[in-house]
């Protein structure tokens, strides 16, 4: 199956080359900077990468109408790395020395960053990576504009564990059988067992991707879930498992008043697929909900709405990370006054750019930014309800507290240090990560 | 969760003419029009604790309204509604008698904000103002809500409910609810003790909890008379889960079933290795979308006949690809297999990525019907509606292939084709048109299972790739050129798996079944039910 996905993937890509190549033909003047795009348009992650692709050419598209930068308009380069990891790599060298792009925006799994990373090291471009993500990792050519765990999964299980959030004390940790959810779920386990949850409260179960046949898991956690104590689960469930997972969570009535479900990968694009009247009251732990009213958001909708041309078409977190990396990048390289990688890397560390929720994004010296954790609840239209949300923004972490080599390791980029990861402890840079 | 909210609608309107003559009805009045005011959280928690302390039933209507997230404030003046959304607005309804009051814009109107601790706050209000409703559905969600969140300060209230109480099953839920209440009350050991023998004699998980919750706080007797009515309970629930083990795995294998059947006909009796398989059954269930999206759009009505409507329509789709497939490109390369492979792994790219391009990558929103939302118990059993009619749906679409093949002219010429082409040939059968007609046959059974699968899976363009490993695996296991073997085929390989899930986990269950399948197939080559006859060798 593998196999045949990945040779179907490579045939797709070859077609989406041949589309990319023809495409922008004309405008290879020197008088444009360009923009790589790094999504996946076809195979299975397509569905969220697809979205992505569409929202950097809107945005490329409103800076180009604002005239520009630095006086040159701006020119996407669009590839499809067709879900296929090893061809991300391809991808990558392709836009950086092939059409000389200044930046690239792309990858949403943690494998397709790893397997661009050593591209990006070696021709010294840039990355921007949108998406929530394990942490561990923190490279000189890497932006995160997606939360660390610190903003996402450390805040969510703090919730649950509140009065407000129901004073959980039974835990199950269900995901996906690849690294973000093992990787998050072992930062978990650490941190529940650090505030005293004992080890048979906690229970962790891992499915495969795509996973469709629900009824044991489910089962499973309601019988975990009849012990006494209050449970919840925390899902690290990935992509088109999440659809059979809550219509199974509707049909065996699971509800959220008595085992709340919080999730890290469920956004709006996500319950856009699903009839969400069995699941109002499941949680989801983002940086961004749609249903956020400030000004700033409101606009962002309605433009994006129109780039579509469709009013039901949903925004969701990665689309602001974007949306705030961008910007962030607009911003170093008019900082800089070149697109020089090298020059903007540098100029990039504490530029502070509006964020949609009412706040503002700080580019931190570990190359994470600062992001409001918002908890929200599935409402019966799709969208999400704030309920809990932090006072101010929280810094990414890129090394976390609760693992055992993770903890004593810092980052920084700035000169001197220009370090990712520092162990303080040894006073050495290049202390081992967990992965 | 839909039984009990239908179920107290229709108490509030039960209740309707009485609350004319509630002599407090100014003062529950007075407290529902306070979360018109109510912003936070905490706020409306206040208001929520003012309306039950009423004690008025006619505050359901509002109450339950709040938990479902129907109650509005209206801009600027506050008052308070039930709303009913509608395409441009909402329609207004008053929060006690329910009388319409006419519509109002989405904008002048905001939401009563509600969370999940509010809703299991209003859960508890709810049930303690109902518990002498009319309706015997309505007592007996009052009396479960009781049972699941115990509080000493009801047992008056269920004393007095219960010496009132003719229907017996809702007395025996009143019992239940008063017994876990005492637990948490300060009442005397005795009474305590029947109290855990009464809820120790229940046996379902949520008393199971209960029970759990308090012998962690008991002490002395009372604790190991708690631990030995829990350990009694273990027991039994031990044997449910078996049966519902076995329930999962009759319901893994109607999926296999009918992901396998189509492929059975293409590849079991034709032996044309169609990897567009799991694109057939993707059509089937986008024939669904789309029949859905048209009933959403143009007959509302009609939502509850869409699957109805869109079996037919699937099988007309599938098997019309079908037809175009076998007579453009399949029939010119019989004979080769490993050129069919390939010519057919093409269509099932250029499908989905044609399904991508016409509806986009997304998942797309199958409903389910009414008919087919929900569970409901026997013992411990929980049996999901959805899965009991994929099973029926599954065993009915086997039956009717059975009799196609063994009881018509056609099947009987599809035998023979398959069987001994040249001679069948010379019998006058027009073999070309058999095998067109019969892969069109296979496809269109896989775009019926498309159907069935849509309201288990996501409909998006990768989701016939998740099931054709699955198809051939049951195919192959099951002996080609069989239908009973297919049958035989995914029942046991869905038993199978569903009892190594618990104890092997989701992934490595999985493997273990691949291995077993290895293991099996070098054992016999042809398969559970292996075709004899001269036929074979050839």
């Amino acid at each position: 199956m593998i196999e045949i996905s990945r040779l179907g993937g490579r045939l797709l890509g070859a077609a989406a080359i041949a589309a990319a190549l023809s495409f922008p033909g004309v405008a290879h003047a020197d008088d444009t900077i360009k923009v790589g795009i790094l999504h996946s348009l076809s195979g299975t992650m397509a569905i969220s990468e697809t979205t992505l692709k569409d929202d950097m050419l809107m945005l490329i598209d409103e800076q180009n109408k604002k005239g520009g930068l630095l006086g040159k308009k701006l020119e996407a380069v669009v590839v499809d790395p067709a879900s296929n990891w090893p061809l991300f790599a391809e991808k990558a060298r392709e836009l950086i020395s092939k059409d000389k792009v200044s930046a690239v925006f792309g990858c949403w799994t943690s494998v397709s960053r790893k397997s661009v990373l050593p591209v990006f090291k070696e021709l010294d471009s840039i990355l921007f990576y949108p998406v929530q993500y394990e942490g561990e990792e923190s490279e000189r050519n890497v932006f995160y504009t997606g939360a660390a765990p610190n903003q996402q999964a450390i805040p969510a299980v703090d919730y649950l564990m509140s009065a407000d959030g129901g004073s959980v004390k039974r835990w199950v940790l269900e995901g996906t059988d690849y690294v973000y959810p093992r990787t998050t779920n072992k930062i978990l386990e650490a941190y529940l067992k650090a505030k005293g949850v004992p080890a048979e409260d906690i229970m962790v179960n891992y499915t495969p991707f795509g996973f469709s046949d629900w009824q044991t898991e489910v089962s499973k956690i309601k019988a975990f879930g009849s012990a006494g104590k209050k449970t919840a689960v925390i899902s690290t469930v990935n992509g088109d498992a999440n659809v059979p997972f809550y219509k199974e969570l509707g049909n065996q009535g699971v509800k959220a008043e008595d085992i709340p479900v919080m999730a890290f990968s469920v956004g709006e694009e996500e319950l856009s697929g699903m009839d969400t009247k069995p699941l109002v009251g499941h949680l989801a732990a983002w940086n961004y909900f749609e249903s956020v009213d400030t000004p700033a958001n409101k606009a962002f909708i309605d433009e994006w709405h129109k780039f579509i041309k469709n009013d039901k078409r949903t925004t969701n977190d990665p689309m602001e990370a974007h949306y705030i990396g961008f910007n962030m990048w607009v911003k170093a390289v008019e900082k800089a006054g070149t697109t020089a990688p090298d020059k903007v890397i540098d100029a990039m560390i504490g530029v502070t750019v509006p964020n949609l929720t009412g706040g503002y994004a700080t580019m931190m010296p570990n190359h994470h930014i600062t992001k409001p954790v918002l908890i929200g609840e599935i409402q019966d239209d799709s969208q999400f309800e704030t309920v809990w949300q932090t006072p101010g923004t929280v810094p990414g972490d890129a090394w976390s507290d609760y693992l055992p080599g993770s903890r004593d390791l810092i980052s920084d980029w700035r000169k001197p240090m220009s370090c990712g990861n520092f162990n303080v402890k040894t006073g050495k840079c290049g202390g081992e990560g967990t992965n | 969760m839909f039984l009990l909210r239908s179920a107290l609608l229709l108490l509030a309107v039960l209740l309707a003419p009485i609350s004319a003559v509630h002599a407090d009805e100014a003062a529950t009045r007075a407290a529902v029009a306070k979360f018109g005011r109510a912003m936070s959280f905490s706020d409306v928690e206040k208001v929520v604790k003012e309306v039950a302390a009423t004690g008025d039933p006619a505050a359901v209507r509002a109450l339950a309204a709040l938990a479902d997230g129907n109650l509005y404030a209206r801009q600027p003046d506050g008052a308070v509604f039930v709303v009913k959304e509608k395409s441009d607005g909402f329609d207004l309804f008053d929060p006690l008698t329910g009388k319409a009051e006419g519509s109002a814009g989405k904008d002048a109107m905001v939401k009563v904000k509600v969370k999940n601790s509010l809703r299991r706050l209003i859960g508890d209000a709810v049930g303690n103002l109902t518990l002498a409703a009319r309706d015997p559905a309505v007592r007996l969600a009052a009396a479960t809500t009781m049972l699941n969140s115990p509080d000493a300060s009801t047992i008056e209230a269920l004393d007095a409910a219960i010496a009132k109480e003719t229907d017996a099953a809702v007395r025996r839920r009143m019992e239940a609810a008063r017994a876990s209440a005492v637990l948490v009350s300060d009442r005397s050991e005795a009474e305590k003790e029947a109290a855990i023998d009464l809820l120790g004699a229940r046996g379902d998980r949520d008393t199971l909890s209960l029970l759990l919750s308090y012998e962690a706080t008991a002490k002395g007797p009372l604790k190991d008379r708690a631990a030995s009515a829990v350990s009694d309970m273990r027991d039994v629930l031990a044997w449910w889960g078996v049966a519902q083990n076995a329930w999962y795995g009759i319901s893994l294998g109607s999926v296999l079933l009918l992901a396998a059947i189509g492929l059975a006909i293409t590849f079991g009796v034709m032996g044309v290795i169609n990897m567009a398989h799991g694109e057939m059954v993707m059509l089937g269930a986008y024939t669904t979308f789309v029949v859905q999206e048209i009933i959403r759009a143009s007959f509302p009505g009609l939502f509850d006949w869409s699957l109805a409507i869109a079996v037919p329509l699937a099988f007309l789709v599938a098997g019309a690809v079908g037809l175009v497939i076998e007579r453009g490109i399949i029939r010119f390369l019989y004979g080769r297999p490993l050129e069919t492979l390939l010519a057919t792994w093409g269509v099932s790219l250029i499908l989905q990525q044609a399904v991508r391009t016409i509806f986009g990558p997304n998942n797309r929103d199958v409903g389910n019907p009414s008919w087919m939302s929900g569970e409901f118990d026997i013992g411990q059993l929980a049996i999901t509606w959805n899965r009991l009619w994929i099973v029926l749906f599954a065993l009915a679409v086997f039956t009717v292939l059975l009799y196609v093949f063994n009881r018509t002219s056609w099947g009987l010429h599809m035998r023979a084709v398959t069987q001994n082409r040249r001679m069948a040939s010379s019998m006058g059968i027009r073999t070309p048109w058999v095998d067109a007609l019969t892969f069109a046959l296979g496809s269109g059974i896989a775009g019926i299972a498309g159907v069935a699968l849509s309201q288990i899976d996501n409909v998006s363009p990768n989701l016939g790739q998740s099931y054709i490993v699955d198809s051939f695996m049951v195919v192959v296991f099951g002996g080609v050129g069989n239908l009973w073997g297919t049958l035989v085929g995914a029942f046991s390989l869905g038993i199978l798996n569903k009892f190594l899930e618990p104890y092997a986990g989701a992934v490595l269950g999985k493997i273990l079944i691949l291995v077993l399948i290895i293991l099996f197939i070098q054992k016999r080559p042809r398969g559970l039910f292996a075709q004899k006859g001269r036929a074979v060798e050839a």
